[in-house]
């Protein structure tokens, strides 16, 4: 274990990118993709249209690409970000990181989206009908009646797209973000014969991170489940 | 639900209310295609010299080794994934403890390893493993590449053909089982030929995340489409004309492929079988990944 000694330091500030990386995407995600889902199923055809094409398109890009396409192809605009951050220094914080975290957030919330469409139309039809039938407008029976009965659905989609966007964060090596992705590449090529150990460390670094998801997506299942 | 049920069908003063937000939204999505454009045009993005350089024969020809380069690395890792994903549901589905569990531990931990560390892994060691460190560069990155979309895919694969193989009405079994077919019997005959139906649009569904995953490559320097497009950027001048370019012919190959989930799909309903719901669940749960 003498790579984890040598390099803890570098470690932990990859791990603390990660967990940056995936708090924030994760939070643009699930604004994101709830604003796309309410689109996708409002009766304006424009705001279904664009919902439509957004997640149609998203889906069939693969991350890596739409991280290059912010990373190098936003700069061709001569738009470049700066960042007034203080202590950047100790964060290391790059432009990088903005742009990958960007386009991981931008990915998920379109599975985000479909997995709160889902849990909507899980709602039995019934109870549309009766919101509309006591005169509430779409967005009160959205609101009042289909939403709160559609977060018992939604939970467990969203969890799994959150899940993925977690092991997605690793894609971010690809653009040269210091992350644990990152990380693990260099203690492999630094340390090759602790090869074995620095990946199952790593590995079981995400699965922890996922853990964290599942068990908040259980104690809130546990909530919201009907006595 | 079809969401129509969320708002009745509009009045005339909800008509002109709908059409009131239409507009403000044909106004800002204007806006934006505009700024955008102005952005563009600003920033010397529709240069003519651009698009000249992008319709050169040796930037086609580039562009066309690395999509190659992708499908040739897309097709060996479904196939084998297929294979690994068949083996492993058939161990899962066994009846013996000792390859039901090591399975299903192969099949969990492949899934929740983020895929790039897999394949940043796999390429670290077949540099290092005797046969492969002779290898070239190229090869040993298909290799990383390959394996580790077999492990990831054929585990995924492997929930996939478990629950369609489940899907089957459990008499069909029973009836099996009845007339004296053997266990392999069973399962090679009767249930696997019936599940396959349920699983094909969730077989492909995970083929076009396949595609998707192959630009992981561009990590461990195998040259496919998005490696292959980087020199063409530098030397055409412009990441962002390149980047969208090759955004549109992936999602032009992943349509090819959601359009046959489609039509499989709909030749699956048009037979009227309700147990391929229980796939698409499945599939749903799994589409994140």
């Amino acid at each position: 274990m003498e790579w984890f000694t040598e390099n803890r330091h570098d470690i932990l500030v990859a791990f603390g990118f990660t967990v940056e990386m995936v708090v924030i995407a994760g939070v643009v995600a699930l604004v994101l993709g709830a604003i796309l889902a309410a689109m996708r199923v409002s009766p304006i055809p424009l705001a279904r249209g664009i919902g439509t094409f957004y997640v149609y398109a998203v889906r069939n890009t693969p991350l890596l690409l739409i991280m290059l396409l912010f990373a190098f192809g936003i700069p061709n605009l001569d738009i470049r970000p700066e960042l007034h951050l203080g202590d950047a220094e100790l964060l290391r914080l790059n432009v990088f990181f903005v742009f990958a975290t960007a386009a991981l957030g931008l990915y998920t919330a379109a599975f985000v989206c479909e997995a709160v469409r889902s849990g909507i139309n899980s709602v039995p039809l019934g109870q549309a009908e009766a919101a509309r039938a006591i005169g509430l407008t779409f967005g009160q029976s959205l609101r009042l009646v289909i939403l709160p009965q559609a977060f018992r659905a939604v939970l467990q989609p969203v969890a799994s797209a959150l899940i993925a966007m977690i092991k997605n964060s690793a894609i971010a090596v690809g653009v040269g973000v210091t992350e644990m992705g990152f990380e693990m590449q260099k203690l492999q090529n630094d340390h090759p014969s602790s090869r074995w150990e620095i990946f199952i460390v790593f590995a079981i670094a995400y699965m922890l991170l996922v853990a964290i998801v599942a068990l908040v997506t259980a104690a809130l299942e546990r909530r919201a489940r009907i006595a | 639900m079809s969401s129509s049920v969320l708002f009745d069908e509009p009045g005339p003063r909800a008509r002109v209310r709908f059409r009131l937000y239409n507009g403000v939204f044909v106004l800002v999505v204007l806006g934006v295609i505009a700024l955008v454009l102005y952005k563009f045009n600003a920033a010397g993005q529709f240069e003519s010299r651009i698009y000249h350089r992008l319709s050169e024969n040796g930037v086609i020809t580039e562009l066309r080794r690395g999509l190659v380069a992708t499908l040739e690395a897309a097709g060996l890792a479904i196939a084998v994934a297929l294979l690994l994903g068949i083996v492993l549901a058939v161990a899962r589905l066994s009846d013996h403890r000792w390859i039901r569990v090591p399975a299903t531990a192969f099949v969990e931990f492949f899934r929740a390893v983020p895929l790039v560390l897999l394949i940043i892994f796999l390429f670290g060691l077949a540099g290092a493993t005797s046969p492969m460190s002779g290898w070239d560069t190229r090869t040993q990155g298909l290799a990383a590449l390959v394996t580790g979309l077999m492990l990831y895919n054929g585990s995924v694969l492997c929930e996939v053909f478990r629950a369609g193989v489940n899907a089957v009405p459990k008499g069909q079994a029973e009836a099996a089982y009845a007339i004296g077919m053997r266990k392999n019997q069973v399962l090679r005959v009767v249930l696997i030929p019936q599940g396959v139906r349920y699983m094909l649009p969730a077989i492909i569904s995970q083929c076009v995340v396949a595609l998707k995953d192959t630009s992981l490559g561009y990590i461990v320097l195998y040259p496919e489409f998005l490696r292959g497009s980087r020199t063409v950027a530098q030397y055409a001048g412009s990441f962002l004309v390149t980047y969208l370019l090759i955004a549109l012919v992936y999602i032009a190959m992943n349509s090819v492929l959601s359009l046959l989930a489609y039509w499989a799909e709909r030749r699956i309903s048009q037979r009227g079988r309700g147990a391929a719901r229980a796939v698409e669940h499945v599939e749903e749960a799994l589409a994140a990944g």
